[in-house]
């Protein structure tokens, strides 16, 4: 049992996570299944930018999906109207979700708790509302088809779907590497301190404003980066991209993972997207049971999947140390601890 | 100047409607400092009370009205009992995920009960009134005088009966209200009770003039936190007002300015006023 939780929480883990994914198009039943995937990859990018803001940082930003529907309208807009090639488009997707990721925050982030999340709340639904009604810019609620792919330069075709796979899980890969480069960090410590609490961060002299904009750009340019590679994979969208389901099921997403862990957001997207596959038809009415399971979530497992592991083992780490001696039992809690921030 | 005076009367329309769903929220959110992101879904399931007991079961469009009322009610409890309860203790971002996570699960269930189709409510008035040039639709009447009696009732609740002032005491001081012995858990009831009840209502005297379908609760209930933002967070008084005046906004903005962007204008409004006071327009303080 121990050894099982040992290897989970091991660099090893990563290791095996990273190999079945490279080696996941080889022994997947279908390309559908590859497409899928990718698919959640997608996903698991936007939910790794929310869990900075909401999982490092604590501020609920209930208008995540809308700056992934930005991202993806940047690129749709970019490569359609204005006859860009895909790579600058996306790059601008970034950069514009940036900025407004920016402009919003400057303003949000003045409120606390409940009032920043109804602020974007709100900043989603117009969002939505822009795209569905702004005609001019957004096509209206036809969408916008015949997005560009991603170019490959005459080398590779990302029209189809394995080399697109790799292209995403690229991203991916790319996209954890930053978040642990980011949550071992000062800047990491920093938002932590500002999630417990703001009057201590405060009085630690941290920068209450700039470091929650800072976690707030960064969330947005993730999911902008995630809609604009959502934008050259599906290569239609429309405005329902921004409807608020989506900024649910990316929260579903984290808190079945495990809300501030390092990878609880790949963890749980994977988990609902193949349960949802699971029951093809389920789809349409999976909030009837994804509602409740949030409900029952907060309530009996508020660490999600991942931080509920993670604190088992730490339990167990811990009650076994008494056993030893006390020299050992310093060194060996001084390991373990590096090792749970290692793997956290 | 007739023109001015019809939009106002029905910013006086949509403004009783929006101020009913935000007395709920705003009450709730007195007591128990919670969000409630699934009032929306207990409006919407309001409608479909009513409409079901109207048009499948053939009753009077009061007894509809009542029906939908007491349902919402008991649902309200049900939610504060087997989620806001056992959260009560939990860091806030918790309870506003399980009010998603409600939210979510009744807009769905809605759906496959009822398919996600547009639907007319009938209502038995129809007549149209006229006032020297001004039409008014009767239902338009009903739902302005239907309001506004209920806003008038609940005011005379909480003042004047014992049980209204534990609510309004819960409100201003937790901690002096359990000192001078009230039931925490029958008032969190009780508002809960009193805020469904105000959806449903609010719902059945809208449906008529307005569609039921699973997401009819999406704008009214982000509307309704716009309105509390502007009011001050469980102030009364705020939420009527801040009804009437994203009701007068939106019917005057859509007339006057644009009728494709009329819903942005209540969220523009918050946006701009949040973003010159960060505290609300009558708030003391953001808590």
């Amino acid at each position: 049992m121990d050894r099982i939780a040992n290897f989970f929480a091991s660099p090893a883990m990563k290791v095996v996570l990273l190999a079945f994914a490279l080696i996941f198009p080889l022994i997947a039943g279908s390309e559908y299944q590859i497409y899928v995937m990718a698919l959640a990859f997608i996903w698991a990018i936007a939910v790794y930018g929310l869990n900075i803001i909401t999982g490092f940082c604590g501020q609920l930003n209930l208008a995540h999906g809308g700056f992934f529907a930005i991202g993806a309208y940047v690129v749709a807009i970019l490569t359609v109207d204005h006859g860009w090639a895909f790579w600058p488009a996306f790059v601008a997707s970034g950069v514009f979700s940036a900025v407004f990721g920016f402009l919003v925050g400057i303003v949000s982030l003045r409120l606390k708790e409940h009032y920043f999340a109804i602020f974007t709340l709100c900043v989603g639904f117009i969002i939505y509302l822009l795209l569905d009604k702004w005609e001019a810019l957004t096509h209206g609620s036809l969408g916008i088809i015949n997005i560009a792919p991603p170019e490959g330069f005459g080398l590779i075709d990302f029209t189809r779907t394995i080399p697109f796979y790799y292209l995403v899980l690229f991203f991916l890969v790319l996209a954890i590497v930053l978040v642990s480069r980011i949550s071992s960090s000062l800047v990491g410590r920093t938002f932590l301190a500002i999630r417990i609490s703001d009057d201590l961060a405060q009085s630690l002299g941290i920068n209450l404003m700039r470091n929650k904009v800072l976690a707030f750009v960064l969330s947005t340019v993730y999911a902008g980066l995630a809609g604009g590679l959502y934008a050259g994979v599906v290569r239609f969208i429309g405005p329902a991209e921004a409807e608020v389901v989506h900024t649910f099921d990316i929260i579903t997403y984290l808190l079945v993972g495990g809300i501030g862990t390092l990878m609880g957001p790949l963890v749980g997207t994977m988990m609902i997207t193949w349960l949802t596959q699971a029951v093809q038809s389920f789809e349409e009415y999976r909030m009837i049971v994804f509602g409740p399971m949030l409900v029952l979530l907060v309530i009996f497992m508020p660490k999600g999947v991942v931080g509920t592991f993670l604190t088992w083992r730490g339990r167990r780490l811990a009650s076994k140390a008494p056993a030893k001696e006390g020299q050992t039992r310093v060194g060996d809690s001084a390991t373990s601890s590096k090792e749970a921030r290692d793997n956290a | 100047m007739d023109a001015f005076l019809q939009q106002a009367l029905n910013g006086l329309t949509l403004g009783s409607i929006y101020g009913l769903v935000a007395l709920g929220l705003t009450l709730v959110y007195g007591i128990l400092h919670v969000p409630n992101f699934a009032h929306g879904a207990l409006y919407m399931v309001g409608a479909y009370i009513s409409y079901y007991v109207m048009v499948d079961l053939g009753l009077n469009y009061w007894i509809a009205m009542l029906g939908a009322g007491l349902f919402v009610a008991v649902l309200s409890v049900l939610c504060e009992r087997l989620v806001f309860h056992p959260l009560r203790h939990a860091p806030p971002i918790h309870d506003k995920i399980a009010a998603i996570g409600i939210l979510l699960f009744l807009e769905a269930v809605v759906q496959m009960h009822w398919g996600s189709d547009f639907r007319r409510m009938p209502t038995p008035y129809t007549g149209i009134l006229e006032f020297g040039g001004l039409v008014l639709p009767a239902q338009r009447l009903l739902i302005i005088v239907g309001a506004f009696s209920i806003m008038g009732a609940l005011h005379l609740y909480l003042k004047k009966t014992m049980t209204g002032s534990t609510i309004i005491a819960m409100a201003q001081n937790r901690e002096g209200a359990f000192l001078v012995g009230i039931d925490a858990n029958r008032v969190a009831m009780m508002t809960f009770a009193i805020a469904g009840f105000l959806a449903a209502v609010g719902a059945s005297l809208f449906a008529p003039i307005n569609l039921v379908y699973p997401a009819m609760g999406h704008l009214v209930i982000m509307k309704a936190f716009v309105i509390i933002i502007l009011g001050g967070m469980g102030s009364i008084p705020g939420a009527i007002v801040g009804g009437l005046i994203i009701g007068f906004a939106e019917a005057l903005g859509g007339y006057y300015v644009s009728s494709t962007y009329k819903d942005l204008i209540a969220f523009v409004l918050l946006v701009v006023i949040l973003s010159i006071k960060p505290t609300g327009l009558f708030t003391k303080g953001v808590r």
